[in-house]
């Protein structure tokens, strides 16, 4: 897994509530799309005209929003399928770091296996930097950029404005700070695993009869 | 030493049971009982684990099928896009070498993923169920735990049966008295969803009580558990009663002889113990509740058939206010105007929420000896090819056919769209699936949520109507 320590970068706002994994990435893209290519599809219904050409209303397609590292968003963000590839895709937009006042549960635990840091916050306190951002412009990107630290769970958000503490699960903390490896963590807890089999085997062998 | 217990819920009892460890307080590692796999992704998962060098844990443990990409053409062998042709095989070809049970097509067993894992008895009360699909709450209808995880967090299955998982607070939600006519467990949880909306079951595991949960048959509970998603929680049930025994014994997997009767003492502990604390509670009385449809582009904007659809200026909020309008573009409607009366093109009977014998016999009753509106095109998608064969054995599909819808293949078909078969832009569709998003059924669709009942008459008469009125 990719390490997320701290980054400084501009934040986009995008202040849609209920937007679904299907919004993010159509299906048909991840079944036939490779990894590394998905941000290209990332957002396609509202990103691009029938002709393939950009729309100028979507937000990385103003300045200062085109470079963002930050995607910050309305309630409900990644509700629906389970698809990972609306992670990849949104990473493949250069996004490392996603800010709302809730997630889809499922789309919330992809971002973390893949080394995007989601961030829960109240909807008062994310309304306010997307305020924030609103107020930066193509020659005012300073008014854009955000600094997220996850060591100490601090995000001092643009121009000043006083810092805002943040939380992350400490498990899920560990894992993007070091980059670490959910797999090889959980095989060093193979006796355990062993053993809880045993007695499940035991104490419900329907289960294990198939 | 006696020790006393406080009262648990159901879940809570199906959680404990499959703790291996405690990670860190509030996230535990548990054991995963049923790992089901299809063919969007899960082969190449399979492959992921195998390029690491680690063999699959339990794959005894695993049932597969494909069913996203299939083709649902009467007489398909596979997909229609070459590319479905080759997630397909991969599926075969890493279930065959990790010997993981795969009903492929044609083959009984085959069907969707939610659909075969109850039918085959490979989901039972008290289990984790385990799939790279959110719809994987469907499963908790049998009293089973099930939720729906992501291609990473698959791979950490297949490798270990186990996966790390911070435990949600539960959520009761308590249907009280008895439907009306014309109205089932899909119109009961939109009735739900709209009323607390697509994020307000968000970290809760929910539990469905009441007399007109009891009163539902499996196939019910299916639906009502199933859409447990479009309200934000992976995890819906309703605990084990008669029906469910019944329901399960005799099928393939499911325990025989002395195990049955071992596995059923087992599953009498499991319903929820009087006095059991739920972090959070909703009553919904069912003796007023309406057919419901939704109006918009996320489950949550639902009204009954005989409501008005909004008008953004009444929303509650600016948020809501710049969705509705949003919603209201994207569907071609207009807020004020009353949802009946609505013109359809197309017509979607089907998916994990609404293929099972019980939802086509439903469809099948309103459309006998009528016909479909000339303008309007009508699938019927049976979930499992044990189902449509069951169908077949029926009549239904000469019910189906003769009044001018078409009789499919199982698989998923138009609920998501992956193998193709799409509702065309701008077409009106009113579809027995879960999902209304924007794009969902194809880029520019325009899908309407509904039960196989709403459907089915939408199909006749070309419009969204009452079925109440039927």
């Amino acid at each position: 897994m990719q390490k997320f320590q701290a980054l400084t970068a501009v934040a986009a706002p995008y202040p849609f509530a209920n937007v679904d994994t299907d919004r993010i990435i159509r299906i048909e893209r991840c079944a036939r799309t490779p990894r590394e290519e998905m941000g290209r599809w990332a957002f396609e219904m509202e990103r691009f005209d029938a002709d393939g050409s950009e729309r100028a209303d979507f937000v990385l397609h103003r300045e200062p929003f085109r470079q963002a590292g930050i995607w910050v968003a309305g309630p409900n963000f990644g509700c629906g399928s389970s698809r990972e590839q609306a992670v990849w895709a949104i990473a493949g937009l250069g996004i490392r770091c996603v800010i709302a006042p809730s997630f889809g549960d499922i789309f919330f635990n992809n971002c973390v296996q893949n080394g995007v840091l989601p961030i829960r916050l109240p909807a008062a306190t994310v309304n306010e930097l997307l305020d924030a951002l609103g107020q930066a412009g193509p020659r005012t990107p300073e008014l854009a950029t955000m600094t997220v630290d996850l060591l100490a769970q601090r995000i001092d958000p643009p121009a000043g404005r006083p810092a805002i503490a943040f939380e992350v699960e400490r498990l899920q903390r560990e894992a993007l700070l070091e980059g670490l490896d959910p797999i090889a963590m959980t095989l060093r807890l193979s006796d355990r695993i062993d053993a809880f089999q045993q007695r499940q085997r035991a104490a419900r062998p329907w289960v294990w009869e198939v | 030493m006696t020790v006393a217990t406080a009262p648990r819920t159901l879940f809570a009892k199906i959680w404990d049971e499959h703790v291996i460890d405690q990670l860190v307080p509030g996230v535990d590692l548990l054991h995963v009982d049923r790992h089901l796999l299809h063919d969007l992704g899960c082969g190449d998962a399979m492959l992921q684990v195998e390029k690491r060098g680690l063999p699959l844990r339990n794959p005894e443990l695993c049932f597969a099928t494909p069913d996203h990409i299939v083709e649902t053409r009467p007489g398909r062998s596979g997909g229609i896009a070459p590319w479905a042709d080759l997630l397909i095989n991969r599926l075969r070809e890493q279930s065959r070498k990790a010997g993981v049970k795969l009903f492929d097509i044609g083959e009984d067993g085959q069907g969707i993923v939610h659909v075969m894992g109850p039918e085959v008895g490979a989901t039972l009360p008290g289990t984790t169920v385990l799939c790279g699909d959110s719809h994987t709450c469907t499963h908790g209808a049998l009293g089973a735990l099930a939720f729906g995880i992501g291609f990473t967090e698959m791979q950490h299955v297949l490798a270990t049966q186990t996966l790390p998982q911070a435990r949600p607070r539960t959520l009761r939600a308590h249907f009280e008295g008895s439907l009306p006519r014309g109205t089932g467990a899909k119109d009961m949880v939109l009735a739900l969803i709209g009323r607390i909306g697509a994020v307000g079951g968000t970290g809760f595991a929910i539990e469905y009580t009441g007399d007109a949960v009891r009163a539902l048959d499996l196939e019910g509970r299916m639906t009502l558990c199933n859409l447990s998603i479009e309200c934000g929680a992976k995890i819906g049930m309703v605990a084990p009663d008669g029906a469910t025994y019944d329901w399960i014994k005799g099928r393939r997997y499911a325990p025989r002889d002395a195990r049955w009767d071992q596995a059923v003492a087992y599953w009498r502990t499991l319903p929820s113990d009087a006095g059991a604390v739920y972090d959070h509670s909703v009553r919904i009385d069912c003796a007023g509740l309406a057919p419901h449809i939704t109006w918009g582009t996320s489950p949550e904007q639902v009204i009954g058939i005989d409501q008005r659809i909004p008008e953004p200026a009444s929303a509650p909020d600016d948020a809501r206010r710049l969705a509705w309008s949003q919603a209201l573009d994207y569907m071609g409607l207009r807020g004020g105007q009353p949802i009946a009366g609505t013109t359809v093109d197309r017509v979607f009977i089907g998916s994990c929420t609404n293929s099972r014998l019980p939802d086509l016999r439903r469809a099948a009753a309103i459309v006998a000896g009528r016909k479909v509106a000339p303008h309007v095109e009508a699938w019927v998608v049976p979930g499992s090819e044990r189902i449509r064969r069951e169908a077949e054995a029926e009549g239904l599909h000469e019910v189906f056919r003769a009044a001018g819808l078409q009789w499919r293949e199982p698989g998923c078909s138009m609920c998501v769209g992956a193998n193709g078969e799409l509702v065309g832009s701008g077409q009106r569709c009113v579809s027995t699936s879960n999902r209304n998003f924007v794009g969902r059924q194809g880029p520019g669709a325009r899908t309407h949520l509904a039960s196989p009942e709403m459907a089915a008459a939408a199909a006749i008469a070309g419009a969204i109507v009452d079925v109440r009125n039927w």
